[in-house]
């Protein structure tokens, strides 16, 4: 375990493979809420949240249940369920401590559940820092770590775009490539200003 | 009998799943760089949606509404196990290609979404056209798509060189060429549309 491992994480997860303009995963909440800025805030810090949380509770499931019980193949069901019931608890705490945050945050949480994102850094982890069924020495900060990051990117990605698709609405669009379409031909020109990351390699 | 035939045209043409709902595009994006791997990410998703809306239509009056949506959740996971356990067994080098694609096909926004506005209200025979016809709707979308990006981003189809000599457009089997791609089919197809209506 040393630094320049954590800082080859942070570049790869935030930048050379951001979540959204190399994996492609959470593309349908991108797109969809990226319209302003405010909303597009609350749902980057909701998915930061809950990717570095569900990070944590997914590398103890494995390391301590799946692995030494040799049920790696029940990965995706567990890790989905574990997932679900975990927004869900967030969802009954926030309404339940602070009506305010559960008015900034509560709509985006349920969707949280079926982003990809979410699901994705989970698998990752679990294929990158568990080589034969062991772990890596160090695996569980990294696992952590990597979480945090693939949220740090979706926030980049998700403030980037809105900042955009804000300016984007004084503009004169043709008709046939207004909302969706339009949305997807930015976010493919901001993802070749992203490909020039791919130098930056540890 | 026509009815049944209609179920599943619909997911075809009408109702298409990546150009007309606009869903579960991950999948669709991360692997079109061929049109092996599109292939095999469709007939996988078809499969999973197939064995779902089945499953779902046969449980639907033993689910409480409630907590639908976890029960749905497990009985997609449990197919798409399956898809994975058989691919790995069957076909290693596309589960490599397709690689952390496959267990996602659990939060693959098409067969949640099928589950909860269609099979759990559905009777089983409908589910299963319904299942089958938004199958093969995304697995040709994403045949159209791998298509554009393998022929224009390295010359070749399915594998083999297409045109001696021709200089392929790179960028398109980037990343960032499924996206342009995808939004100009997609406006493409809005053209299409409103000069029918």
């Amino acid at each position: 375990m040393n630094a320049t491992q954590f800082l080859s994480i942070f570049i790869s997860a935030v930048f050379i493979y951001n979540v959204i303009f190399s994996r492609f995963l959470g593309l349908c909440s991108f797109v969809a809420i990226s319209k302003e800025t405010k909303p597009a805030l609350a749902m980057s810090l909701s998915v930061m949240f809950v990717t570095t949380m569900s990070s944590l509770i997914t590398w103890f499931i494995y390391r301590f249940l799946l692995i030494p019980f040799g049920l790696t193949y029940l990965r995706t069901i567990s890790f989905i369920l574990v997932i679900a019931t975990f927004v869900q608890l967030v969802e009954m705490v926030i309404r339940k401590i602070s009506p305010h945050l559960y008015r900034f945050f509560g709509i985006y949480l349920p969707l949280i559940t079926v982003n990809c994102a979410v699901l994705g850094v989970a698998v990752l982890n679990s294929d990158m820092f568990f080589v034969n069924n062991k772990a890596v020495t160090g695996s569980f900060y990294y696992s952590l770590f990597q979480g945090i990051c693939v949220g740090l990117g979706y926030a980049l990605a998700m403030l980037l775009m809105s900042g955009i698709r804000e300016r984007l609405d004084l503009c004169r669009v043709p008709e046939a490539v207004k909302d969706f379409p339009l949305a997807f031909i930015i976010a493919a020109i901001m993802g070749l200003s992203f490909l020039g990351f791919n130098g930056f390699k540890f | 009998m026509k009815k049944l035939f209609q179920e599943f045209l619909r997911g075809i043409v009408k109702e298409n799943p990546t150009f007309v709902l606009v869903l579960g595009l991950c999948p669709t994006l991360a692997v079109s760089v061929s049109v092996i791997n599109g292939i095999g990410m469709g007939i996988a998703a078809a499969f999973v949606l197939l064995g779902s809306n089945i499953i779902i239509s046969l449980l639907r009056n033993f689910i409480p509404d409630r907590i639908r949506i976890p029960c749905f959740i497990v009985v997609i996971a449990t197919f798409v196990t399956i898809t994975e356990l058989v691919m790995k067994a069957y076909s290693p080098a596309l589960n490599r290609a397709l690689g952390i694609y496959v267990p996602l096909i659990v939060v693959n926004c098409i067969v949640l979404g099928r589950a909860e506005a269609y099979a759990q209200k559905q009777t089983v025979m409908n589910s299963l056209f319904d299942g089958l016809g938004m199958g093969i709707g995304f697995t040709w979308a994403l045949i159209l798509i791998s298509g554009i990006r393998e022929f224009l981003g390295s010359g070749k189809m399915l594998g083999y060189t297409m045109i001696k000599g021709f200089n392929p457009a790179l960028v398109l089997v980037m990343p960032s060429g499924a996206l342009l791609v995808i939004g100009l089919l997609l406006g493409f197809f809005n053209i299409l549309k409103n000069k029918r209506a």
